[in-house]
């Protein structure tokens, strides 16, 4: 993989985040209602400070114009302020993602520990009573309404049994760390859950693959042992697909973030979007949407990159 | 004469049709053969709901309001705390679901057809600018979209499908767009070219029924995924608006409700659950059905 080749990617984002701001500024802009639409029916709000409010947030130049000095300002990391708490938005944001990056982490790897091994499972042991089974697993898994199963397990495991809080992010006056731990389990539970169906059914379509080719062929010819040859020789092979769909999916656990805070009340990114949403605050949201993009448009740079990386076989130029 | 002597052993194999053969394919198939089967059995339940259900779905017993009750011979699954009939708001609840899952997802794959044939088949500057909207709108996480937009528009019922729908196409032109691409250069277009068949009559006529089947299974998958998607929005609060009652909606108010009457949020969930298997089930079984590699 050459310097340009990276610098060649690294630059075609910026027209992929030109389209997506110009999208995102338009829908948030043309949809009937606007940010001042909270006052609207609040008497002690007066016409004249409605106004002055429209000036003072340049609400009242031509759309075009509120693009271009929007955007201009945005690609400079000026992102304004809350409409709702008056806070920078960037503020706002920064307070938000370590929690989100902790829950969508931990969701991540949790999802690779289970949904690697049952793809192996499933592959080496085809056709066997296990291999239906795992199959008939991840079809459930992929069916499943997760914000059901969220409620579903907060009522078996906080409600009924009291082994984990049903949400929040740690209990008033105690910072500890298995406290954190507790806090954590359902939301990465349910988090992890979703991938988990996808990337295993991915893990066995591509080790079945592998385990056709020549080479696995020739490694059992010349004796080794059955063990070796699923590990060494075909199991490593068979990760490089899937480390694309690994690297691809985890923007979409950052989206799927969105209920999963919103059942536990974790006060992630997620959250700060479902409250922004109820409150109208049009920075806020464009500015969670735009970092959304972006995290995809970077997990699919990360995936082509993760590929050429473990891959000799591929080269870019 | 030759042909008389072997056309009467022959047949009995004849080659058989195409759609016989993926009948025969299909039904070999037993998850999709369940699958379809409970998608009739719910389409049935949702149509003729206002006949079976033993309620209206706003209708209140006015003598046990208050408090939800728990599931009773008169009240299958329970009632809340309105003293509405949980099973009835289920069986009408199925009616928007399905609605918005069915149409949504023709809606996604007359657009993303329409999009991906026009660049498979013009390629070129069309192409080139197609696929690049289509790449830009892929950047953008899709649920987040659609809560912003619904959460803007608070949609209707039609334009909650028109969103789901106009946000999920991408797959489908991506799809269509390679069928095309390969399509286009076979002998049977060249043919139709020749005999100066227009561009509309090649696109349509000849190319997309042999692109079909893929059509057809991505179709099926989305309709799983409308479904999904819908019931989030709902769930959230942010989809269609109560009184009308959908599965998701029917969820987002169960869970007021987890401690004091669990039952409210177990049928709801259970319903898009073998709603979204069975689609699944059926999408598989129409993907093996349609692969000739099998």
């Amino acid at each position: 993989m050459s310097l340009s080749y990276l610098l060649k990617r690294l630059l075609g984002m910026l027209p992929l985040l030109l389209g997506v701001s110009l999208i995102l500024f338009g829908v948030l802009h043309l949809a009937p209602g606007g940010p001042l639409d909270v006052y609207a029916d609040n008497p002690s709000v007066t016409q004249e400070a409605l106004a002055q409010m429209k000036e003072a947030f340049g609400l009242n130049k031509p759309l075009p114009v509120q693009y271009v000095s929007w955007v201009w300002a945005f690609f400079q990391g000026e992102w304004g302020f809350s409409i709702r708490t008056a806070q920078p938005v960037v503020q706002e944001v920064l307070d938000r993602i370590p929690a989100t990056l902790m829950l969508s982490g931990s969701a991540f790897v949790l999802a690779l520990l289970i949904a690697i091994p049952l793809g192996v499972l499933s592959a080496t042991r085809r056709y066997s009573g296990l291999d239906y089974f795992i199959t008939l697993l991840s079809f459930l898994g992929i069916s499943m309404p997760v914000f059901w199963l969220a409620l579903m397990l907060q009522l078996l495991l906080s409600v009924q049994l009291h082994w984990l809080p049903s949400a929040g992010m740690q209990t008033i006056g105690d910072g500890s760390f298995p406290d954190l731990l507790k806090h954590l389990a359902l939301p990465t539970f349910i988090l992890a859950f979703a991938s988990v169906a996808g990337w295993s059914r991915y893990m066995r379509a591509s080790m079945v693959e592998v385990m056709n080719q020549d080479y696995v062929r020739t490694a059992r010819a010349k004796g080794v042992s059955a063990r070796r040859v699923t590990y060494a020789h075909a199991f490593r092979n068979a990760l490089i697909p899937v480390v694309t769909v690994v690297a691809l999916d985890f923007a979409s656990i950052l989206s799927g973030a969105v209920i999963t805070e919103t059942i536990f009340a974790w006060p992630g990114i997620g959250r700060l979007f479902i409250d922004s949403m109820n409150g109208r605050d049009y920075p806020v949201l464009l500015a969670i949407l735009m970092i959304g993009s972006f995290a995809l448009i970077v997990s699919n740079l990360l995936a082509d990159l993760a590929y050429a990386a473990i891959d000799p076989r591929i080269r870019y130029d | 004469m030759n042909e008389a002597l072997i056309a009467a052993p022959t047949r009995k194999k004849r080659a058989e049709g195409f759609w016989p053969l993926l009948i025969r394919r299909f039904l070999k198939h037993k998850l999709a053969v369940f699958g379809l089967v409970m998608l009739l059995l719910l389409a049935l339940m949702a149509i003729l709901a206002p006949y079976i259900a033993p309620y209206t779905f706003d209708g209140q017993d006015l003598s046990i309001i208050g408090q939800p009750q728990p599931p009773s011979r008169l009240h299958l699954m329970g009632t809340d705390q309105l003293g509405r009939d949980a099973f009835t708001r289920i069986l009408y609840g199925a009616r928007i679901s399905l609605m918005v899952g069915l149409f949504s997802a023709l809606l996604a794959t007359g657009l993303g057809t329409l999009i991906g044939a026009l660049a498979g088949y013009y390629r070129g500057f069309i192409d080139a600018l197609l696929m690049r909207f289509t790449d830009v709108v892929l950047c953008i996480p899709l649920l987040p979209l659609v809560i912003v937009l619904s959460g803007i528009l608070r949609p209707s019922v039609a334009l909650l499908i028109c969103i789901v729908g106009g946000l999920s196409w991408m797959g489908t032109a991506r799809l269509v767009r390679g069928q095309f691409l390969s399509l286009r250069e076979r002998e049977f277009v060249e043919a139709s070219r020749a005999l100066g068949g227009r561009d509309n009559r090649i696109m349509f006529r000849h190319i997309l029924p042999n692109a079909v089947g893929p059509i057809i299974v991505s179709t099926t998958l989305s309709v799983g995924g409308a479904i999904m998607l819908e019931s989030a929005l709902s769930f959230l609060g942010l989809g269609v608006q109560p009184p009308t009652p959908t599965w998701g909606n029917l969820l987002n108010y169960a869970s007021q409700w987890l401690t004091g009457a669990p039952w409210l949020a177990l049928f709801p969930g259970l319903m898009i659950l073998i709603t979204v298997l069975s689609v699944n089930f059926l999408g598989d079984g129409l993907r093996d059905a349609f692969d000739p590699r099998n």
